[in-house]
């Protein structure tokens, strides 16, 4: 819906509020309120982060045999931990749409007199969170199981990669798992759209990771791969941002 | 009536085809480092060109189509990807070959443009995937729409990610330090430039051709003998254009098959 | 007709690929009528209900719900049409109060709305509950709260005494039913019970209108030919 149309359903929707008799005093926005329920899902039945956090401690131990290494540090460190999170993702995005769609939730949300972007923003931060939880715990198991130098160094910049990185598996994440969740083979669907798309992301945050593993110490962080990760971010966020209401209407 | 152009479009390609495949085969010179099987180069990298171009085309179409909710859009959208995907795969297939005689190997991860034109080519062949697991035709439709735009907003960043990620080996014949190609060369690369690109329109408006005159066919045969004469359609990838006859009064002031599907 | 139109459908249709799901439906309901919509399944009773709800765009015809024109002015519509459907719209993992918590803050309504509605429907005691630990018949009472929660002058309700007991048909009345003073369509398999409520009848076969009359004219055993 355009921007004007949108700001006169907001007007409406104001004017009819205060009419109404029970109109609440300072109204939430509706991103908020959305993500806030996914939050209170995940925490009241917890599926996506315990499946992703298992998930990636295990191909941590698959890498181990796979590769025959103990230890992995410069560009394979970057590259066995970019991958194992890109994969955890692909699990969390696979069960991002689900409450709506089998609660018939949409439904609940598309009647609701609200820009229906809000749904993509709320779904886009829910993912970034529990990514970011994942995270915490995986990076962890990562400096313990298979990286060799120090972890300590390479934190501060690894924080900057994660969170680019994060960015860009939310944003189109939760586009492709809009666009799958409405098919009859969604979580195949989700794994081949997704993951030739996030490679650029890939590309970009294992290349800027790879210097902070280095065998000799940690080193600084390379800024073209970062300026390439956010480019990423912002044009699939401008994307996705313009193209979203698309996948919700019918 | 469908296929205006065809005739008049054919006859240039074939043309063009054989002005590209004569100057290869007897005008184009013989690279010294490479030898003979360089000239494939005259082949794969036209086809790669048109491919990439090709892909925008089709979210080009898809954002049309958005906007406009015409069905055409779509139909364009999808024979352009659709044959762009195979054009994919001849690219590829050249660029192995390619390979093969100069380096030795039949794929090699030195250069991006080969590289990024195979992710390329892992993201379009969902399409068709993606279009068949939708059943509703709209909602197929509106949603592969949605992937041409994503696919092809993805196509320059992803060129852009690798390239900066290869050590670069690629032959670079489109300018080389010694500033251009040779006259000979050049010539013969932009004949086969047209040549290919010739040829992608022709096969597209072939495909768009042939599925508005099954369309019409279908309409009329509902039209004649009754819905119930012809048999249900079964799941497609492809985009359906039909409209079913309208048994309303108030639709039947609507627009025929013929310029629907049109 | 001086009160004005509620719903003016003209012509209306929705395609589903090569087959009409809605074809050619002409209804118009004034303000605070009830509509009553009979037919068997797949005749495109439920396809109706999502149209007037703007969660499906008609395709063809003219559509007016509420003053506004569908689907141009859908958003306008929305936030003020109530659904009632086959499914619940709730989040089972959370309580009758959360969701209905949820759906308030969509709606910007305040939250002490959700306990009155609580109250009234006698759902106090279980509201903490995850959903999916009521029966049916609480379910379809906290499904009624939300869908009145905003207090919508349209009501559209897919069978809505399915699955209560007379108790609870009891105390749902006010909000659902005609001295509620809204606009209702609703749909039945009950001829006569559907056409005693309502002040319009619409029979659907096909997606087609086959019956289209003031409820009172109707003979319930026309309703029923509808069925063969």
């Amino acid at each position: 819906m355009s921007g004007p149309a949108m700001r006169d359903a907001a007007a409406l929707a104001r004017t009819d509020a205060d009419a109404a008799p029970h109109a609440a005093a300072k109204p939430m926005r509706p991103s908020i309120a959305l993500l806030r329920k996914d939050l209170l899902l995940e925490r009241r039945a917890p599926e996506a982060i315990p499946a992703m956090l298992l998930f990636s401690i295990t191909t941590f131990v698959l890498f181990h045999f796979g590769l025959g290494r103990d230890e992995v540090s410069d560009q394979l460190a970057g590259g066995v931990l970019v991958v194992t999170l890109l994969f955890a993702a692909i699990l969390g995005i696979n069960r991002l749409f689900v409450s709506e769609q089998e609660e018939g939730g949409f439904d609940g949300v598309l009647l609701a007199p609200i820009d229906r972007t809000a749904l993509f923003v709320a779904k886009a931060a829910a993912l970034f969170l529990f990514l970011a939880l994942v995270e915490v715990v995986t990076v962890t198991a990562f400096a313990i199981l298979l990286l060799g130098p120090s972890p300590w160094p390479a934190l501060p910049g690894l924080l900057v990669v994660l969170a680019l990185l994060n960015a860009a598996l939310a944003v189109v994440g939760t586009l492709v798992a809009a666009l799958a969740i409405r098919t009859r083979a969604r979580d195949l669907i989700v794994p081949i759209v997704a993951l030739p798309l996030l490679t650029p992301a890939l590309i970009a945050a294992a290349r800027a990771a790879a210097p902070l593993f280095a065998a000799a110490g940690a080193e600084a962080l390379p800024t073209k791969w970062l300026a390439v990760l956010a480019l990423y971010d912002l044009v699939f966020g401008l994307l996705a941002y313009a193209v979203f209401d698309f996948l919700l209407e019918d | 009536m469908y296929g205006k152009g065809l005739r008049a479009l054919s006859l240039a390609t074939f043309a063009a085809l054989t002005a590209t495949f004569a100057l290869v085969f007897f005008y184009a010179p013989l690279d010294a480092d490479q030898g003979f099987i360089q000239k494939i180069f005259y082949v794969h990298v036209p086809v790669a060109i048109v491919t990439l171009c090709a892909y925008v085309l089709g979210a080009v179409f898809a954002i049309l189509h958005l906007r406009t909710r015409e069905r055409r859009w779509d139909l364009r959208s999808y024979v352009a990807i659709h044959i762009a995907l195979i054009f994919n795969v001849l690219g590829l297939l050249t660029g192995a070959i390619w390979a093969k005689a100069s380096w030795g190997h039949w794929w090699v991860w030195d250069e991006p443009t080969l590289v990024s034109y195979l992710i390329v080519f892992l993201l379009f062949a969902t399409y068709q995937p993606l279009r068949f697991s939708i059943e509703d035709p709209e909602r197929q439709a509106r949603y592969a729409s949605v992937f041409a735009i994503m696919a092809g907003a993805f196509v320059p960043l992803n060129f852009i990610a690798v390239r900066a990620a290869t050590a670069y080996v690629h032959p670079r014949v489109l300018a080389t330090s010694e500033g251009g190609m040779p006259g000979q060369m050049a010539l013969t690369f932009l004949i086969a430039i047209v040549a290919m690109t010739l040829l992608f329109a022709l096969l597209c408006s072939y495909e768009i051709a042939a599925k508005q005159t099954r369309w019409q066919l279908r309409a009329l045969r509902r039209r004649l003998l009754g819905g119930d004469a012809v048999a249900p359609l079964g799941r497609s990838a492809a985009p359906s254009l039909g409209e079913p006859a309208p048994r309303g009064p108030a639709a039947r002031a609507s627009r025929s098959p013929a310029e629907v599907a049109s | 007709m001086d009160a004005p139109a509620a719903i003016e459908l003209r012509g209306v249709g929705r395609r589903y690929g090569e087959r009409w799901a809605l074809d050619d439906v002409s209804v118009a309901v004034p303000e605070g009528a009830t509509l009553v919509v009979f037919g068997p399944n797949g005749a495109g009773k439920s396809t109706l209900l999502r149209v007037l709800a703007t969660l499906l765009r008609p395709h063809g015809g003219e559509a007016r719900v509420l003053g506004e024109s569908l689907p141009e002015r859908e958003w306008a519509v929305r936030g003020r049409v109530g659904l009632l459907a086959h499914e619940a719209l709730l989040y089972r993992d959370l309580s009758a109060r959360e969701n209905l918590r949820f759906h308030a803050r969509l709606h910007r309504i305040a939250e002490a709305r959700v306990e009155e509605l609580l109250e009234r429907m006698r759902l106090a005691g279980r509201a903490e509950d995850p959903v999916r630990t009521l029966s049916r018949g609480l379910l379809q009472r906290v499904a009624v709260c939300r869908a009145v929660l905003h207090d919508p002058p349209l009501l559209l309700l897919d069978e809505p005494r399915a699955n209560l007991d007379p108790a609870a048909a009891q105390l749902i009345e006010p909000l659902i039913g005609r001295a509620s003073g809204r606009t209702r369509v609703l749909t039945s398999h009950d001829p006569a019970g559907g056409l005693a409520e309502a002040d319009l009848a619409l029979g659907l076969r096909d997606g087609r209108v086959a019956l289209s009359a003031p409820a009172r004219e109707v003979d319930p055993a026309a309703v029923e030919e509808l069925y063969r």
